[in-house]
């Protein structure tokens, strides 16, 4: 590619800055159109799924003691007589509006809710992933430098704990040692009962928030309940990234190219970073990406432990109420993760590998 | 012939395996002066492994023991990690045989070439690009501005290979490895970075060894040849002399040329039971 655009013949008309200009608008471009598109068929598949599962919304909302003639007034105010794709239109319609309906269980528009309950899993689930990489990716990398040492042993230990603990037994046990026992970490909930509610949501994440306005003690407060939780994210994703590292590692260091690098008489440090390591940083991207994506969709388990009000408590509860506009907005909002970290990820690839170019 | 580049000793390399260790060299010995020398023999005759123990780039737990292994007055064997880096690259190097691997693919011809120089000097940058275009145009590459630039996956074979030397060389080592540089190539390139290797070796008085399985090539580059077999070094002769040779082996390798305008019905197959347990 380089080398045809390099040495064409400088030929009349655009210069090449605005071509460059006109590419880069083309790539933008294109870029949102498949954006666009990708949301859509996720609309469509929520919106089918919300109206082929047997849960009457209907009834959801009436009580079961509704009359037949309460019963259908409330269908029509609701748009289900009409055909299935006017209703489809009306639904994409609200969703770019920003209008998910209103929550049964909670009685609030759905999309407040979110505002309410995203962030507060964003924020758990970014500093556990960044708990995951920042530990886990050096680990991998030693592990594989050193294979078969004790720093290897220690990290297979590690991953095998995190498959085989469950999430919630490590959460309980974090919370009975470092917080009943040790009083090193605040406890459940996102903050202590006297500081809540003292800063106004702007991002609705509190270390954020907090730090905007200037609330450093409240900053801190929300540190110390938020590092359990968050470490107990980033162990299971540590485990997971460790061991990709570890083993994406393995594979670049029997190339010959390493071996080369070796014959330049370039320091092993150089080889393990610069060599080894720079071409697994599009594979890592994945399993980096893919494991945030899938914190972001809440976890359930260490929500319930932390009493974190995270959107994974959210859409339970929703399901559990049959509360299909907070279902269908909360799946919305978790695909529409996927879709950009996908992008994202899509985008790094090209940066950082320049066969992907 | 001035004073030896390199002595070798009785060199050997072992790997352990569950029916005990396995010797892949088995008492090799030469020495080398600043001169071109060929090693030949069949896959799994020891030939790379040679090359890669005076490097001391045989990993754990291979295992190279010698009674003698002398570059230049420094014993390699008695050196630590620290110092063989030293050497590596500034004083021995190596070309490895298929560009398409030995190349780092997220990294910039002109980079990897950049990083073989500064390892081993200090040089401004600009002295450095200075060097890296003048060692690209030393192996007949026409646009070495360009070319720098490139990943190596958007260059030909032979002219990854005509950067490998380059690479190789820029820090000006007394001594090249070229291990099967041509054997992933196209028959009509093969020439090309022979002669670059060639040209460049005698130009700079260094000591060559190359590596291959193919004798016709070795006794047109080299000044002198081992024939490897097993392990073992089955003939050394100078590579005029390749038709007299006396072992069992190379004259059966030797009758299995074809030649031109010949008038054989059949080649003929070596026969390995006439030095078997040598």
């Amino acid at each position: 590619m380089a080398i045809d655009q390099q040495s064409a013949p400088p030929s009349p008309g655009p210069t090449l800055a605005h071509r460059r200009v006109q590419r880069m608008l083309a790539t933008v471009g294109g870029f949102a159109i498949t954006l666009l598109l990708t949301f859509l068929g996720l609309l469509a598949i929520t919106f089918f799924i919300g109206r082929v599962i047997p849960i009457d919304p209907v009834l959801a909302v009436v009580g079961d003691r509704a009359t037949q003639a309460q019963y259908d007034a409330a269908r029509i105010a609701m748009g289900l007589d009409l055909p299935l794709w006017q209703q489809f239109i009306s639904y994409v319609g609200k969703v770019f509006s920003g209008d998910l309906g209103m929550s049964v269980s909670t009685g609030r528009p759905v999309i407040e809710d979110l505002s309410r309950f995203f962030p507060a899993t964003f924020e758990m689930a970014t500093l556990g992933i960044l708990i995951g990489c920042v530990i886990g990716i050096p680990l991998g990398v030693t592990a594989a430098a050193r294979q078969g040492s004790w720093i290897d042993q220690i990290i297979r230990v590690v991953g095998l704990l995190g498959y085989s603990v469950p999430a919630f037994w490590l959460g309980l046990v974090g919370l009975a040692l470092f917080y009943a026992r040790l009083r090193w970490v605040g406890g459940p909930g996102r903050l202590d009962i006297f500081y809540d509610g003292l800063v106004s949501p702007v991002t609705g994440m509190i270390l954020i928030d907090s730090l905007l306005q200037g609330e450093i003690d409240i900053f801190w407060n929300a540190v110390s309940h938020i590092i359990l939780p968050a470490a107990v994210l980033g162990f299971f994703s540590l485990a997971y990234i460790a061991r990709m590292t570890r083993s994406f590692m393995l594979d670049q260091l029997s190339q010959e190219f390493v071996t080369t690098a070796r014959v330049k008489g370039v320091p092993e440090r150089v080889v393990i970073w610069r060599h080894a390591f720079n071409p697994i940083r599009v594979p890592l991207i994945t399993v980096v990406g893919l494991s945030y994506a899938g914190l972001l969709e809440g976890s359930v388990m260490i929500e319930t432990v932390f009493s974190w009000p995270g959107i994974g408590n959210y859409l339970t509860t929703a399901l559990l109420n049959a509360d299909m506009n907070a279902v269908l907005g909360s799946t919305l909002v978790i695909g529409a993760v996927f879709i950009v970290i996908n992008k994202v990820s899509d985008v790094l690839y090209r940066v950082l590998d320049p066969r992907a170019r | 012939m001035t004073a030896p580049l390199l002595t070798v000793e009785n060199l050997r390399v072992s790997f352990p395996t569950h029916s005990g260790r396995v010797e892949v060299v088995k008492g090799l010995s030469f020495t080398l002066g600043r001169e071109r020398l060929g090693i030949v023999g069949e896959s799994g005759s020891g030939k790379s492994m040679t090359g890669r123990s005076i490097l001391k780039l045989i990993r754990k737990p291979g295992l190279v023991t010698a009674d003698k292994l002398n570059f230049e007055g420094i014993d390699i064997l008695d050196q630590n990690e620290k110092q063989m880096r030293a050497i590596r690259g500034a004083r021995i190097s190596m070309v490895m045989q298929d560009p398409k691997f030995s190349l780092n693919p997220v990294m910039t011809v002109g980079e990897q070439i950049a990083e073989a120089l500064v390892t081993h000097q200090k040089l401004p940058r600009r002295d450095v690009q200075a060097r890296i275009i003048e060692m690209l145009h030393a192996v007949r590459i026409n646009d070495p501005e360009r070319v720098a630039r490139l990943y190596p996956h958007e260059v030909s074979g032979g002219m990854g290979q005509r950067i490998m030397i380059a690479m190789m060389l820029i820090p000006e080592p007394e001594l090249l490895i070229a291990d099967e540089p041509t054997s992933a190539l196209d028959v009509s390139v093969q020439a090309q970075v022979l002669d670059i290797i060639d040209e460049l070796v005698r130009n700079k008085g260094m000591g060559l060894i190359l590596i291959s399985h193919d004798l016709n090539l070795v006794s047109r580059y080299c000044d002198r040849i081992l024939v490897m077999n097993a392990g073992h070094v089955v003939e050394e002769c100078a590579a005029g002399q390749l038709a007299n040779a006396q072992h069992p082996y190379t004259r059966g390798l030797l009758a299995a040329m074809p030649v031109i305008n010949e008038t054989r019905d059949e080649l003929p197959v070596l026969d390995r039971t006439q030095w078997a347990g040598t």
